[in-house]
């Protein structure tokens, strides 16, 4: 029996999605610290994820899985602010994900989440994440640059190496309604490098990485 | 397919709502509703893919296929299926994830002190 079945290894009738890989500097640097410690806590924020889930446990650390993309899908997080419009309730959001003690983590990888997340869940999302890393510990995460269209295909990101990563496009449902037609989330904004700063304020320092692909990588130490 | 041949499982069917402790000594196959624990020390659970369980678990092997929320320790492997639903730490020595299924929670590896 082989385990840790690899994705990119499932069978041709279900023609999986196009997978293409980048090099990724911050993920080398994740990878020193977790090549020079054992037993350290990793959140991975994304879809449920073999291949990363085997790069972290096979390394002697824990493995946290949570996809808060598809959290913030659910109906029942939307409410209406006082304009009328309508907003997701990030407190609720938050009472029900990214529970976790103060101070758990070791090591956060949260993609290109704030790019894709609606506006009211972002910095709460980021103040959580504070909260719940060790003074030191990092966090991996990505920017789209100003050249990127609205219609940037979202990816999930899996670990093959130690600085390298396997893109594979993410399909959902449209938000509020989780039976419908899976399609590609929408960038919801761009954030500039100031943006990005006031963002992560509350850290210790904070690292741009520049990549071609229209992306900066940011590296950010709690 | 996945479904086990009466007979080398204890079977609990789709319709079957069960509140509380569920123990056992033999492999058992579950597609119905299960809100308490299960603990199968020495043998396998398999929750088919209409199983609902809100368990914590403990076996030698879990098969999930269906809903999970709790946590599983298994001593020996975990499997989670495409359709798999799974909210909760999993503790195992070792675990396939099929891509597709859904995993909130921490795995945890834990090596088999036993064997040299």
């Amino acid at each position: 029996m082989k385990f840790f079945r690899s994705s990119s290894k499932q069978a041709a009738s279900a023609a999986p999605p196009q997978k293409l890989t980048r090099r990724s500097s911050g993920m080398a640097e994740i990878s020193r610290l977790l090549n020079s410690q054992d037993g350290l806590c990793v959140l991975d924020m994304g879809a449920t994820s073999a291949n990363n889930i085997r790069f972290f446990t096979a390394k002697g650390h824990k493995s946290y899985s949570e996809d808060l993309l598809r959290a913030a899908l659910d109906p029942a997080l939307r409410i209406q602010d006082e304009k009328g419009n309508t907003v997701l309730d990030s407190k609720k959001f938050l009472a029900e994900n990214l529970v976790y003690s103060n101070a758990l983590f070791d090591v956060v990888l949260c993609w290109n989440l704030p790019d894709y997340m609606e506006e009211s869940l972002v910095k709460p999302t980021i103040d959580r994440l504070w909260s719940v890393m060790k003074p030191g510990g990092l966090l991996l995460t990505f920017f789209h640059t100003r050249d990127a269209g609205p219609d940037s295909i979202c990816y999930r990101y899996h670990v093959t190496g130690t600085d390298t990563l396997e893109m594979q496009e993410i399909k959902l449902p449209p938000a509020g309604r989780p039976t419908g037609e899976k399609q590609s989330p929408r960038l919801q904004r761009v954030f500039n490098n100031r943006h990005i700063e006031n963002l992560f304020r509350d850290f210790a320092s904070i690292k741009f990485f520049l990549a071609r692909d229209a992306i900066r990588e940011v590296l950010v130490v709690r | 397919m996945d479904t086990p041949k009466t007979g080398e499982f204890a079977h609990i069917g789709k319709s079957v709502v069960i509140k509380g402790e569920l123990s056992g000594s033999e492999d058992l196959y579950l597609d119905g509703h299960v809100e308490g624990s299960i603990e199968l020390r020495n043998h396998s659970l398999t929750v088919g893919p209409n199983g609902n369980v809100k368990a914590n678990v403990t076996a030698k092997g879990v098969v999930i296929q269906g809903k999970l929320d709790g946590s599983v320790n298994a001593s020996d492997r975990v499997e989670l299926r495409q359709s798999a639903v799974v909210t909760g730490d999993v503790t195992t020595q070792r675990i396939s994830i099929e891509e597709g299924a859904f995993l909130k929670g921490k795995v945890d590896i834990q090596k088999d002190s036993g064997k040299a």
